[in-house]
């Protein structure tokens, strides 16, 4: 089966996942998104390359942060932007994602970017614009389900790179909520590929997906454990309905075994950074001490998202 | 009409018959096979040089989509398609709407699929009214308006109380029931298996367990209340073994798998493909490896198609919002011969599975069979021949099946019911 987010001749040609994306690919997006992070520091923050395409931000699941930074991402590129939260609009009136994708075709997108609470709808979306003869379009997963967050991976990637250079001598750690996390599998998908020789997951057994250590991670459900000597600690978002139930007893319970304090911390590598792809539970999965540390290079990730979003949106133009 | 099907290879599983001989048809029976009656003058020979002449196949599971989901698929398109597959008998599960739980309804189904000639449809009802697991249904009354067996289909009884009375009130009749193994609870709202390949997709996983730990208060209880007990589509290594372990102890217990769970597993859904969401879920390698070997061996006793047509719309979603299931009159018998080809099944072995031991579970004794007296529900099919799955050659309204643009072996040239010949 061809690799839908492929061309016939291995360039990108939509970005849904980082499962199985070669290496050359998430090297090359981190090498186009580098000059981008300039742009935001010169007066006019305007380049042409998108000039006269009109981006589709489709958001069926609500989000602020990434909208937002896509859109940004879009304008800077010279892009035109629309949103449409359809979280809020036709989906609640029966109309299907198909039906609303069409619709919007038909206004003249030229690439969609697409949030959705399903894993894999992405694909559908891939797979239904190539069955109507609209492979011109291009896709970009801006989250579904529990299955990928690509771009953020990527800007994860594009940070620990910036800070530490080499992948290939890290140690990284993936702590809490994997079972529920599109980010944490774009990460260790990214990692692995990238040559990161020992990528750690911590939580607890409840949190983490079955066989996961079959993503090639090494699993730890003690925090204490799994953060000696760790590079890079990558917190995950802990979702506000989890805490109760048969997951988790109780949130403090879960800072007291999971949350990042100071003396955890202390346990990792002295120059350790610390990522978060947000929003950010204080107190419950990260101490506002380590958030606003030293370590901490929270703010610096967003400012690299918008570079790293800058680049896959120009990469995918070019290609189709 | 008078009919001799020549020169084929008649097999026979339930009369252990596997030889070149003619069959002889009179009056929609099987009247004679090997020489020809006194004075027998056949108003029509179908030449079957080349071709196998078995039983009509019996389908353990195939949804009508009547009363209720006839946008889906209606009993006419439906039993074309089961006259294109070769499938003469077919019981159908009671997940209607309204549910088959009322006498009339299930006479209303009998009488309508009868009117059509085609095949022989045998309603399974509802074990619960409106399967909610509360109330046993009029099983006495069900079963004298055509019900062979009952059953809850895909919607487990969550009172384990009700579902003891519900065996015990059946057996009291010797009813037979049905039992499809799911926990209400463990993998509830899961589209796929527990394992590696869920779990990189972020699909919510369904484990083994919620089969077996399901399937062994069904076999506790089957034990406790003496009732005559099938299970439906088991999908793992792990019930098998649960099934045979009861076995061990005494208990007389039967059980099927859907024709896909034998070829496909986890990793077909690939890129989230929505045809590869069924209930219960592909399972591993392993499972299936293990499903494969049960059949062959009789562990399991028989194959369905567990026939689900979904139109496109319901399948054009997101996988964990697509409609489950996947349209199977039509590749039943390719399927179950494809198996039997890469396991070095015999053919007579193969087709016992779809044939006499369907109508065994089923308790039906004028169909699955060509013996003398025998309803002449009859398949000829070219078993060396491979054919193209297509969109276009269903018949069934359902085209959702993972199988489109595959080769499959097995194609069906006439399919006859009680001595009409309703297809080739």
């Amino acid at each position: 089966m061809l690799n839908p987010q492929l061309t016939k001749d291995g360039r990108l040609r939509h970005l849904i996942t980082l499962d199985g994306l070669p290496k050359a690919i998430l090297t090359e997006i981190l090498d186009i998104a580098a000059p981008f992070t300039e742009v935001a520091e010169r007066e006019v923050k305007k380049l042409p390359l998108l000039r006269g395409k009109s981006v589709f931000n489709v958001f069926f699941e609500n989000s602020t942060r990434t909208r937002t930074t896509f859109e940004i991402a879009a304008k800077r590129l010279s892009a035109d932007v629309i949103n449409l939260n359809v979280a809020t609009s036709s989906t609640n009136k029966g109309e299907t994602l198909l039906d609303t994708v069409d619709n919007l075709c038909a206004m003249g997108a030229d690439m969609f970017v697409m949030r959705h609470a399903s894993s894999g709808a992405p694909y559908l979306l891939a797979q239904h614009l190539r069955n109507t003869g609209r492979d011109h379009i291009s896709v970009v997963n801006a989250g579904d389900g529990r299955h990928a967050h690509p771009t953020q991976g990527l800007l994860d990637m594009y940070t620990i790179r910036h800070y530490k250079q080499d992948f290939t001598r890290l140690t990284v750690a993936v702590v809490g909520d994997v079972l529920h996390s599109r980010v944490a599998r774009s990460e260790i998908a990214a990692l692995t590929t990238l040559g990161v020789p020992e990528v750690r997951v911590i939580g607890p057994k409840t949190l983490l997906p079955t066989d996961v250590e079959r993503m090639g991670v090494r699993v730890f459900h003690d925090m204490e454990e799994g953060l000696k000597g760790v590079d890079v600690v990558m917190m995950l978002r802990l979702q506000n309905e989890r805490m109760q139930g048969a997951l988790l007893p109780s949130s403090q319970e879960y800072f007291k075994c999971y949350g990042l304090t100071e003396e955890k911390l202390a346990l990792a590598a002295k120059d350790a950074i610390v990522l978060h792809p947000g929003p950010m539970n204080r107190g419950v999965e990260i101490d506002s001490a380590v958030a606003d540390g030293a370590n901490a290079v929270i703010l610096p990730q967003v400012t690299f998202g918008i570079a790293v979003r800058m680049a896959v949106m120009s990469m995918l133009a070019a290609g189709n | 009409m008078k009919i001799q099907i020549a020169n084929g290879r008649v097999i026979d599983p339930a009369n252990q018959i596997d030889a070149r001989q003619d069959v002889f048809i009179e009056g929609g029976k099987i009247i004679a096979l090997g020489t020809a009656p006194a004075g027998f003058m056949a108003e029509k020979v179908i030449d079957a040089k080349g071709l196998i002449v078995a039983p009509g196949l019996v389908d353990l599971s195939a949804r009508l989509r009547e009363p209720g989901f006839e946008y889906r698929a209606t009993l006419e398109s439906e039993m074309q398609a089961a006259m294109a597959g070769g499938i003469t008998s077919l019981a159908c599960p009671p997940d209607t709407d309204p549910v088959l739980d009322e006498p009339g309804l299930v006479e209303m189904l009998c009488f309508r699929a009868k009117k059509l000639h085609c095949a022989h449809v045998y309603p399974v009802g509802a074990l619960t009214t409106k399967l909610e697991g509360k109330r046993i249904t009029e099983m006495a009354e069900l079963v004298e308006a055509g019900c062979v067996a009952f059953s809850q289909v895909n919607t487990p009884v969550v009172d384990t109380n009700v579902l003891m009375r519900a065996m015990q009130y059946a057996a009291t009749f010797g009813f037979r029931v049905w039992l499809q193994p799911i926990d209400a609870h463990l993998g509830k709202g899961g589209v796929a298996h527990d394992g590696e390949v869920a779990s990189r997709m972020g699909l919510t996983g369904i484990p083994v367990e919620t089969e077996t730990v399901a399937l062994e208060t069904h076999l506790s209880l089957a034990k406790l209340t003496g009732v005559k007990l099938h299970i439906t589509r088991i999908s793992s290594a792990a019930a098998l073994e649960a099934i045979e372990r009861a076995r061990a102890g005494g208990l007389d217990v039967t059980c099927d798998v859907a024709a896909h769970h034998l070829h496909l597993c986890d990793m077909d859904i690939g890129y989230f493909d929505p045809q590869c969401y069924v209930v219960p879920p592909l399972r591993s390698q392993r499972d299936r490896t293990a499903l494969r070997a049960g059949l062959a061996s009789g562990k399991i006793n028989a194959v369905c198609s567990d026939h689900t047509p979904v139109d496109d719309d319901g399948k054009q979603m997101p996988f964990a919002e697509a409609e489950p299931g996947m349209t199977g009159l039509e590749t039943l018998l390719p399927l179950v011969l494809k198996w039997a080809q890469e396991d070095k099944v015999a053919l007579a072995d193969a087709l016992a599975r779809v044939t006499a031991s369907a109508a065994g579970i089923m308790g039906i004794t004028k169909g699955g069979h060509l013996g003398v007296g025998a309803r002449a529900d009859v398949v000829i099919f070219d078993a060396a021949a491979e054919q193209v799955l297509t969109r276009e050659a269903l018949k069934s309204q359902g085209k959702n099946t993972p199988f489109l643009g595959l080769p499959l072996p097995g194609v069906v040239k006439h399919t006859l019911v009680e001595g009409r010949i309703m297809f080739g």
